[in-house]
């Protein structure tokens, strides 16, 4: 776990400007997001959303008329192995750790209500965020929406951006001229924007 | 919910039936969970006063995992669900 973020007093001169951050209001939090934070927001989570829902087996069905309908009504999911692309395993993950019998029935129940759940938080940020930014307003509900995306996708940038617990704190892993140095400023001001919600709230 | 009977590995007879509670939910430590977010999901989820949370926090951190909740298997799977649904590493076994 972590808490080394940067606050807007560190943000410099990236592209972001001042990070945006959560205030408490009754009944919620409110945040003032410039047009470059809600796009960069939007964005990252419409991946996520992208990713979790490409390959459930909903979308095979629709696809292929394959995989059985009736478990589809009744929320199974044809997953029994943890998937191949490391973002997507890190936000499914095995129900168990040694057993990978187990952990195929543990997925099999489990998995397609967690995609569909990842998709509704993504949702929510996406219905209330303007892409324009602006004031966004989020009742309680909404706030543990929003914790649950940007988690979703802080956790999606660290398989990216390849942090451990060795490397945590993100100082001289990444060269300047990686392409995904950009993304590590975004991966803390997220963090911030996450600890602020949370204190919004608590 | 509830009523499903529960799956286990071994048959258990109706007289240690009753003992069949020794599962347990594991939380495992990542790099990128808040500490202040793990906290939160622990009181949101379990309803755990914060210096509970806290501490289990805290043992997450420092001792790289650590047992959140205990009863039967169907309802470690639950919380194991739950705690997915929010991001967190956790995992099921058998406390033996």
């Amino acid at each position: 776990m972590t808490w080394d973020f940067l606050g807007p007093e560190d943000a410099g001169d990236d592209s972001l400007g001042l990070a945006a951050s959560f205030r408490p209001v009754p009944g919620g939090a409110a945040a003032y997001f410039e047009e470059a934070q809600a796009g960069v927001i939007r964005s990252l989570v419409s991946q996520i959303a992208e990713l979790v829902s490409a390959d459930s087996t909903a979308a095979e069905v629709a696809e292929t008329g394959e995989a059985d309908a009736v478990e589809v009504e009744l929320g199974l999911s044809s997953h029994v192995e943890p998937p191949d692309d490391p973002v997507l395993a890190r936000l499914l993950p095995d129900g168990y750790r040694d057993d990978p019998g187990a952990s195929a029935e543990f997925r099999r129940y489990t998995e397609e209500s967690l995609r569909s759940a990842k998709v509704a938080s993504a949702q929510t940020v996406l219905a209330s965020l303007p892409a324009a930014g602006g004031e966004v307003l989020l009742s309680e509900p909404d706030c543990q929406q929003w914790l649950r995306a940007l988690n979703d996708v802080r956790l999606a940038l660290s398989v990216r951006l390849g942090i451990t617990d060795e490397n945590e704190d993100l100082s001289g892993h990444l060269t300047a001229d990686d392409p995904r140095s950009a993304y590590i400023w975004v991966y803390q001001w997220l963090a911030y924007l996450q600890d602020s919600l949370i204190d919004a709230l608590t | 919910m509830g009523v499903a009977p529960v799956e286990v590995e071994q048959p258990m007879t109706g007289q240690n039936a009753a003992l069949d509670a020794p599962w347990v939910t594991v939380v495992w430590n990542d790099p990128v969970n808040l500490m202040t977010y793990v906290t939160y999901v622990f009181q949101k989820v379990f309803g755990y006063p914060k210096a509970k949370a806290e501490k289990l926090m805290l043992d997450v951190h420092h001792r790289g995992k650590a047992v959140v909740s205990s009863g039967t298997r169907e309802a470690m799977e639950r919380d194991a669900e739950t705690l997915h649904g929010y991001g967190l590493w956790a995992t099921v076994s058998h406390d033996s």
